[in-house]
């Protein structure tokens, strides 16, 4: 029986669609962040989260510490050589499929710590899916990354192999 | 000269020795330092303020060593400032950890940063740089880019036996947790490794500097000016405050004075910030007591504040509002609205925060007697600010060392009497009271005038004159590529910020760059006492003391 004729039998009762899209849409409005938070980015995160901006109006407000709970990881803040390892660490305890927003400056590229301490960009260790720049970007701007995520997903631009080829400075 | 000084002098007979009002400087020999500094805490300067070193490889005027050792003490009183300084020949010093329980971490701080070794020190380990770094960063001959990869955390076992052994602990008996560094409760950068017997933590270790951004060592390669930035970064829930205490040090090493009106708007500003921190403080307090609705309370008029600094500095976060000499521009048209609604909002939400809280059995069950600190060992720590108020000893430097006009403002010093948790939260809840009456203050007496001094040496020129003439041009190019000159001296500024006394240490050479500058951040030294307070406490109860502590990772790690 093809698609025409399941609709004709089963009427109103049910609405037909593709495994792709309806698992895309699933993914776009569920997405569950893990804010690897350690700078002034986050406290710009807790304005995300707080009623003003309302990241909960895009479905992404069940904030997890855990990475195990959680599939977008949004890094927050300036990550040292020091802090590097446990960054990479939490990254690989999220499973599959995951994402990743490097929020600001320092994350993206070192912002303007150029020294002795500071990680060049979290894309030394981990890949990264979006970057916004910023120090700290405005809410406005981390919601934005969010839309550009979810624009993706909702029109199947989901590439699970699409850091296949990612070798960061700390994987053996 | 103050009285305090005369024994002291009488005693110490030093190589050197420089009197500004009520601060002393003196430059002692190596071989008495120890000795020095132990009669100096003795003789009324109990409280360790700072310690670090200098390395005088590239200055213009080669000194007679290459290191010198600083130590800054306060008096009793928390008045008069002595600063202690010693060239040291073969790079070793004797550790001063049994007067002050602050050196422990200081003197850590400086043997990672310059390789400093200190005799008899419990645990001479690096602080902020990652256990596999090699070199120590402040040397003048370790190139700032150099950047250096950890391939894995340490275990930390190592202090962690120590504690064992002296607490006569089992190892085997003892269940082991790391708390961070990603934690929900760590804030993201501090990481402390629990002993626990059940619930109950039996011992600690706590590590810092997974936020050590190298602050002091892109200050040495930036203009005065180009530092400005940077301040923000330290204490980010309130940068403004930061801004302010960097510059008036380097307006006192100027020999400037803002005008009236710059001074009042840097006080309303510097109030604002202030109510603005103890507003995140208190939110993320009280959600990690599980409180939530707390937060929607307390953080949202935090957004009041935003709109207000963003219509001030286009920025809401990081403002860099300040100069050396004045402020970027004046205050906006019908600005008084906005703060008019910043107080009433930030009044609105801790009456409603504090109405779920005040009365609540579950508050006080969890936030009274929890991680407290006696008076004396909070000052043997270093503490300051709110921390040590809550302690009930009055350390606020607004109204012991009044700047800024703050003597002739009325505001009560809000001081607890436990030292605990609780006191803690209450002291903030408080401040932010005495703050609002503090900017309203402002506002009713806010004079007219100008807001930069009148010296092109120091500011910059008005656009109009950069465009229009060639003067102006060079005025401008030399401020910006040169940077402002500050002729060559070592001092000393601080101010009483959110987190207690913020101050800059900075050692000039005549150029347009600091040649040095250290930070004394509270938060780094309020850390320093958190092992010791969280032992034979709950692993909850450790969650909300390290929350009460209002640790900042940029300020504390800089």
């Amino acid at each position: 029986m093809d698609i025409k004729g399941a609709t004709n039998l089963l009427g109103n009762e049910v609405i037909t669609t593709k495994l792709d899209e309806a698992v895309g849409w699933a993914r776009e409005s569920s997405l569950w962040p893990m804010v690897f938070g350690t700078a002034c980015c986050a406290i710009e995160f807790m304005s995300v989260a707080a009623s003003k901006y309302d990241i909960s109006r895009f479905g992404a407000e069940v904030v997890r510490f855990s990475p195990r709970q959680a599939d977008l990881m949004i890094v927050a803040g300036t990550i040292t050589y020091k802090q590097a390892p446990i960054l990479k660490q939490i990254y690989d305890q999220m499973s599959e499929p995951k994402w990743v927003v490097s929020m600001g400056a320092c994350a993206s590229s070192g912002g303007f710590y150029d020294n002795y301490t500071t990680m060049q960009g979290i894309d030394e260790v981990i890949p990264v899916d979006v970057y916004v720049g910023g120090c700290p970007p405005r809410p406005e701007a981390l919601i934005d990354a969010l839309l550009l995520l979810q624009k993706d997903l909702r029109e199947k631009k989901y590439n699970p192999n699409r850091h296949a080829n990612f070798k960061g400075a700390l994987d053996a | 000269m103050p009285n305090i000084f005369t024994p002291l002098l009488a005693r110490i007979s030093p190589l050197k020795q420089t009197l500004s009002e009520d601060d002393l400087s003196i430059e002692v020999d190596a071989k008495n330092l120890f000795n020095n500094i132990e009669f100096a805490a003795s003789a009324g300067f109990d409280y360790l303020v700072d310690i670090t070193a200098v390395d005088y490889l590239s200055y213009p005027k080669t000194p007679v060593a290459r290191y010198a050792m600083v130590y800054i003490l306060r008096s009793t009183d928390f008045k008069s400032l002595l600063t202690i300084k010693s060239f040291i020949i073969n790079e070793e010093v004797e550790s001063i950890t049994q007067l002050f329980k602050a050196a422990n971490w200081l003197e850590r701080e400086v043997y990672d940063q310059y390789g400093i070794k200190f005799t008899n020190h419990p645990n001479l380990k690096r602080v902020l740089n990652h256990h596999e770094f090699v070199g120590h960063p402040l040397r003048k001959d370790y190139i700032i880019t150099n950047g250096q990869h950890c391939s894995i955390a340490e275990s930390l076992m190592d202090e962690m036996d120590v504690q064992l052994e002296k607490h006569n602990l089992k190892d085997e008996e003892h269940m082991f947790l790391n708390l961070g560094p990603s934690h929900p409760a760590s804030h993201g950068t501090i990481r402390t490794l629990v002993a626990l017997d059940g619930e109950r933590i039996k011992a600690a270790v706590t590590e810092i500097g997974y936020l050590h951004r190298g602050f002091e060592k892109s200050a040495e390669h930036h203009t005065y000016s180009q530092v400005i930035p940077y301040t923000d970064r330290l204490n980010y829930c309130s940068a403004v405050m930061n801004n302010v205490g960097y510059v008036k040090t380097l307006e006192e090493m100027l020999g400037v004075h803002v005008p009236k009106r710059a001074e009042q708007i840097r006080v309303m500003l510097m109030e604002l910030s202030r109510i603005m921190d103890h507003l995140v403080f208190l939110a993320a307090q009280l959600v990690d007591m599980g409180a939530l609705t707390n937060y929607w309370y307390l953080y949202n008029p935090r957004e009041d504040v935003y709109n207000f600094l963003s219509k001030l500095s286009g920025a809401r976060l990081t403002n860099s509002y300040m100069r050396i000499g004045g402020m970027s521009h004046d205050l906006y048209d019908g600005y008084e609205e906005d703060l008019q609604t910043i107080i009433t909002n930030v009044q609105k939400g801790c009456a409603d925060a504090l109405a779920l809280i005040k009365h609540n059995r579950i508050f006080h069950d969890r936030a009274k007697d929890v991680g407290i600190i006696s008076a004396k060992d909070a000052l043997s720590y270093g503490w300051s600010g709110p921390n040590l108020r809550a302690c009930g000893v009055n350390s606020d430097m607004r109204y012991l060392k009044p700047y800024y006009g703050y003597d002739e403002l009325d505001f009560d010093v809000v001081l607890g009497s436990h030292g605990d948790v609780y006191d803690r939260i209450m002291v903030r809840f408080e401040e932010i009271e005495q703050s609002i009456k503090i900017v309203k203050q402002i506002q009713a007496t806010l004079i007219d005038g100008e807001i930069n001094i009148a010296d092109r040496s120091i500011i910059l020129p008005q656009k109009k004159e950069v465009y229009t003439s060639i003067e102006g041009v060079m005025n401008q190019f030399k401020l910006t590529f040169e940077g402002i000159k500050v002729k060559p001296q070592e001092y000393y500024g601080s101010i009483e910020a959110v987190n207690g006394e913020l101050g800059f240490y900075v050692v000039s050479d005549g150029s347009g760059t600091p040649y040095k500058m250290k930070v004394r951040a509270p938060s780094f030294l309020h850390i320093a006492a958190l092992p010791e307070i969280i032992q034979e406490y709950q692993l909850a109860d450790a969650v909300i003391t390290l929350a009460s502590l209002n640790i900042i990772a940029g300020e504390m790690d800089r």
